[in-house]
């Protein structure tokens, strides 16, 4: 601990700080330092007194703006500490903070953090040993003030080895992470570094060193950056997720290459038609993913841009595969492609369509892009759910859906309220006709 | 629709005196780098300033050009440069540069840096560090707080959120004290404060020093009570969609300081519009508290009677022709502008929302609050990210999920996960680090790991300091404990129950009836009991930190005493939605109180989630 003079102490102890630095008369060097701006204050000061009783003529609100510069704006400020009730907090605003730093003092630690913490004269120089320092840190730990703790953690920055705080720091959570904070705002990415690995805080110190690609412009240089940081000690997963952003921006690197190539020279049809908007670096796996359905459909999968390729390098799931990959071959209205998606052969060689994920939302992807009445009502078709098919037909227009649907479910009524909703002598109200006069249909009602 | 207010519900406290003391302060400031200046200010202090000052006064105080921060070289000719900033280092940084390259080219200036609301230690440790401690001057503008309406105050500190919650920096700490000591002295001296959250206890006792510290003077409490909340007590509620008028627009406009900015969608011209939104625009004030599907219909209704109004024109003589348009006519018309706006605002929005299917949207929203068809919600969840809809609102959804169930099980957090870094870029590895820390989104842990962890690490330090680190770790794997506490608080409403929105029976009007704001409940439940008592279970769950002190006031009047008691200022430390504001004024219409909100800032969901972001350099 440190202990001061003991008439000190007893001062201390004795008198109660007050947050109006005028009125302190604790150190000389703090008054004469404020002694020029205090005179001005008295101006201010003396008006208080006359205006006290005056409080309501001072009025802001809806005052002309010019009317300040007339009273003079020093006046102008002062008139607002009119009002008693804005007294108590006027000191605050008027209170110098000294900027005089070679003050040797006798102040304990707790002392020392309120002064810091009330922005007077303090010195931590004196605190050298060990012991004072971590006293100190404990201190303005204890009053909760993170302005003050790091300003303390500053000091035993420059004033320990870093050893010796880190040691420190591991059973200090609080001050360990102003810290860390601290040092992330002023950039020493270094020392972050060597902090975490000193706590064996191996994962905090990969997404650390991770997080620097950030900061690099050149896609090269950011590939041979993640290349680099595949050795750091990531969890097993994230391990994983760096290893294919590096995969990903080394493909991303070549495809971008040689289609940059290719579309100049006017070789594909494909790049000619849909002029890339954008450069492909740098864009998520999926976005990739579509970017290859849409100008690299039918690749081979050996190459790197083939949607085949990119869909087992990066374990894409079925589901997903198949909504980007009907997205992109929508937007193309290759409805073949849409077709084929969607098809599969089982062992007798009949073709079946099948989805991962249900008809009506692929309904809904084809309708947001566009799709045409005869292509929709195959997938409206497939919706499973007869409420939701007819719904569906309804909401596009596939009048054979909703025909053919309720004709097999034998539903007559309607089938002619249907009529009456369709143009009279369209194809589809000559269909509805059709059904109605089939003697050999047994209608349910 | 316009609830009429009980008769007995006190009178708010005029708050245009902070805005007064402010401006004076910044004035004197100014005054003290005299002669001509050029003023840079940062970014975001400009709205802020905006509604305190305008150009014209800053002008009157020798102010020539005014600048934003930008950090890039500047090109200002003055002599003078003045910073109007808040502490930060990358900005300290910025003017070290500007100074440094000044000198370097042999060119003589005076600097002075005004940080707001106050300096740090480590901005002034920068300029010296930078060689350039004394050549810049520094000075401090105490502007705590920035009163948005009649009953809201903010600090404008969207950062408070990040920095406390996520980087366990308690820098703002003592300036929530300074900020409550503030209103305090003006508006005090308060009877009682409660509290919950670490942080508020931290910002509670840096408020009783300031009092302690500076001198005491007797007079009339217009503010009798005291609530602080940190915002990590209820995550969930600032994650959910909000339907309520207000918190619409915002969700969907972005409010920036009590201004919204109406693009050219809205106001069917060609150019957008600024519009204040507060209590002074009358239309506004009807409906900012109401459920969305309530404004429809009151605005054609308003629509209607405008017309009436327009209509009696007709068959009017001279005399009353003149009357007509000397009284009535400026009210109309500026009525009808209102209403226009917000028509055209109310169709937007819904066209807005008819697309991105917000009924479905919502109806999973709901689902993860009442814990019904889980599976379900995380197929939805799924479908959301592999469509790349929305990267933000994925995420929402995936913290919403976390929040309410407890984590995420092991599978479904790794395959989430997997799926999230493809839709939306692997360099979201850092956003999931960050949410993981602040346990927006954790993976379900066995339960007695923790408790190995700490037993290890707790031997290896003395007792004091073991506390604190059973503290940070318990913060580290916070349970949310979603599920126990809606039902100890009522917070979800039973589903199979109309719920008339017309007339809203409690707090969960705002969410459409399906979930009482956990911050709103336990205040009511606090004021109801006088303190935490009969809560115990509820704090447990909570993590503590719970506090109730009397401060002892000695109000000489004891009508005016009950006066102010019924007026209760809320402090959320870490943001607060319009939405609960929207739901604390149902409460006090309720009670016969009036709510007061300070908060560091206000708050959504996009906000929120986008404060995590690592993604900038």
């Amino acid at each position: 601990m440190i202990r001061g003079k003991p008439d000190e102490d007893d001062y201390w102890n004795s008198s109660k700080f007050k947050a109006f630095t005028f009125d302190d008369e604790d150190d000389d060097f703090t008054r004469l330092k404020e002694s020029k701006r205090a005179v001005n204050s008295i101006r201010s000061l003396v008006e208080e007194e006359d205006e006290e009783d005056d409080v309501e003529k001072v009025s802001w609100s809806g005052e002309p703006v010019g009317r300040k510069a007339k009273t003079g704006s020093f006046q102008s400020f002062s008139e607002s500490f009119g009002d008693p009730s804005i007294r108590n907090y006027a000191p605050e605003l008027r209170k110098p903070k000294s900027e005089y730093k070679d003050y040797v003092s006798d102040w304990t630690p707790e002392e020392t953090v309120k002064r810091m913490q009330q922005g007077k004269v303090y010195s931590l120089e004196k605190f050298r040993s060990l012991q004072d320092k971590l006293l100190l840190l404990d201190e303005a730990v204890n009053a909760h003030d993170g302005n003050v703790i790091t300003a303390v953690l500053i000091y035993l920055k420059k004033s320990l080895s870093k050893e010796i705080l880190f040691r420190e720091l591991i059973t200090r959570e609080i001050a360990l992470r102003h810290y860390i904070h601290y040092l992330k705002e002023i950039g020493e990415q270094k020392l972050l570094v060597e902090l975490f690995k000193s706590m064996d805080r191996t994962e905090d110190m990969a997404l650390m060193q991770y997080r620097d690609h950030l900061n690099v412009r050149d896609e090269n240089k950011k590939r041979d950056f993640l290349k680099n940081c595949l050795s750091f000690p990531f969890s097993p997963d994230d391990a994983t997720h760096v290893q294919d952003h590096y995969t990903l921006l080394e493909r991303q690197i070549i495809i971008e290459a040689n289609d940059k190539q290719v579309e100049s020279s006017g070789q594909a049809d494909i790049f000619k038609k849909y002029p890339r908007k954008a450069s492909i670096l740098n864009m998520p796996i999926i976005t990739t993913l579509y970017y290859s359905c849409f100008y690299h459909y039918g690749e081979s999968d050996g190459t790197f841009s083939s949607p085949a390729n990119i869909r087992k390098t990066f374990r894409i799931s079925d589901k997903q595969f198949l909504l980007t990959c009907l997205g992109a071959r929508a937007k193309l209205k290759a409805w073949f492609d849409v077709d084929a998606l969607f098809t599969t052969k089982n062992w007798l060689g009949y073709t079946k369509k099948r989805s991962p994920i249900g008809f009506h939302r692929i309904v809904d992807i084809l309708q947001k892009n566009n799709a045409p009445v005869q292509v929709l009502q195959d997938y409206v078709n497939l919706v499973e759910d007869v409420e939701q098919k007819i719904s569906l037909a309804q909401k596009y227009k596939c009048h054979d859906v909703i025909i053919n649907t309720y004709r097999d479910l034998k539903d007559r009524q309607q089938l002619i309220v249907y009529r009456g909703k369709v143009e009279r002598g369209s194809s589809e109200y000559r269909k509805i006709e059709e059904i109605l006069s089939n003697s050999q249909l047994r209608w349910k009602n | 629709m316009a609830h009429s207010v009980r008769r007995d519900a006190p009178e708010l406290p005029d708050f245009s005196l902070l805005k007064r003391l402010a401006r004076d302060q910044l004035i004197y400031l100014l005054e003290q780098l005299p002669g001509r200046k050029d003023l840079f200010i940062e970014a975001d202090l400009m709205s802020p300033l905006d509604r305190i000052a305008n150009v014209t006064t800053l002008k009157q105080h020798d102010v020539d050009k005014l600048y934003k921060v930008e950090h890039k070289p500047i090109v200002s000719t003055s002599d003078q440069l003045c910073f109007l900033i808040r502490p930060r280092i990358k900005t300290v940084k910025w003017i070290c540069d500007v100074v440094n390259a000044d000198k370097a080219f042999g060119r003589f200036r005076r600097y002075k840096i005004i940080f707001s609301p106050q300096k740090f230690y480590a901005c002034e440790n920068l300029l010296e560090e930078q060689g350039i401690f004394g050549d810049v001057t520094t000075d401090e503008w105490s502007f705590y707080l920035l009163p948005l309406d009649d009953d809201i105050i903010s600090l404008e500190l969207p950062e408070f959120f990040r920095d406390y919650f996520l980087e366990g920096d308690q820098r703002w700490v003592r300036t929530a004290g300074s900020a409550l000591h503030l209103l305090h002295s003006v508006y005090g001296p308060f009877s009682k404060v409660y509290g919950i959250g670490r942080c508020s206890k931290m910002a509670y006792e840096s408020w009783r020093e300031q009092v302690e510290e500076g001198e005491q003077r007797a007079r009339q409490a217009e503010i009798g009570n005291v609530f602080l909340i940190d915002r990590d007590v209820d995550l969930v509620t600032p994650l959910c969609s909000q339907v309520v008028y207000e918190g619409l627009v915002d969700d969907i406009f972005r409010i920036k300081c009590g201004c919204v900015e109406f693009c050219p969608d809205v106001t069917s011209s060609d150019k957008s519009i600024k519009v204040m939104l507060n209590s002074q625009d009358k239309v506004f004030n009807e409906i900012r508290n109401e459920h969305f599907s309530q404004v429809f219909g009151f605005l054609s209704q308003k629509a209607r009677n405008l017309q009436t109004a327009y209509d009696k024109r007709s068959g009017m003589d001279i005399k009353q022709m003149k009357t007509f348009v000397s009284e009535e006519l400026k009210g109309l018309k500026q009525e009808h502008r209102l209403l226009s706006l917000h028509i055209g605002a109310s169709e937007s929005m819904m066209k807005k929302k008819t697309k991105q299917d917000f009924q479905e949207l919502l109806k999973t929203e709901h689902s993860l609050l009442e814990g019904f068809e889980i599976r379900e919600c995380i197929s939805y969840i799924e479908e959301h990210i592999n469509r790349q809809v929305s990267m933000v609102e994925s995420m929402r959804l995936l913290c919403l999920l976390s929040l309410t169930e407890n984590g995420l099980l092991p599978k479904d957090y790794r395959s989430l996960k997997a799926q999230f870094l493809q839709s939306y870029g692997i360099e979201h590895l850092l956003t999931f680090s960050n949410l993981k820390q602040l346990g927006l989104l954790v993976e379900q842990q066995p339960g007695e790991t923790l408790t190995v962890m700490e037993s290890r690490v707790g031997k290896l330090v003395n007792d004091k300091t073991a506390g604190k680190l059973t503290d940070a770790f318990s913060s580290l794997a916070k349970k949310s404990n979603f599920r126990a506490l809606g039902r100890r608080l009522n917070l979800v409403p039973k589903s199979d129950e109309e719920y008339d929105l017309r007339v809203p029976r409690d707090m969960a009007y705002i969410f459409s009836g399906a979930y009482i704001p956990l911050s709103c409940k336990l205040i009511e439940q606090v004021l109801e009991r006088d303190g935490w008592t009969g809560l115990e279970e509820v704090t447990r769950m909570l993590n503590g930190h719970e506090f109730a002190v009397t401060a002892g006031s000695n109000g000489s009047d004891a009508r005016v005493k009950t006066d102010s008691q019924r007026i209760i200022l809320v402090m959320f430390l870490g943001g607060c939605t319009f939405s609960e504001i929207s739901a604390l004024r149902f409460l006090g219409r309720e009670k016969g109180l009036k709510f007061i909100v300070v908060t560091t800032a206000i708050t959504n969901s996009a906000r929120l989630l986008e404060s995590m972001l690592d993604n900038h350099a």
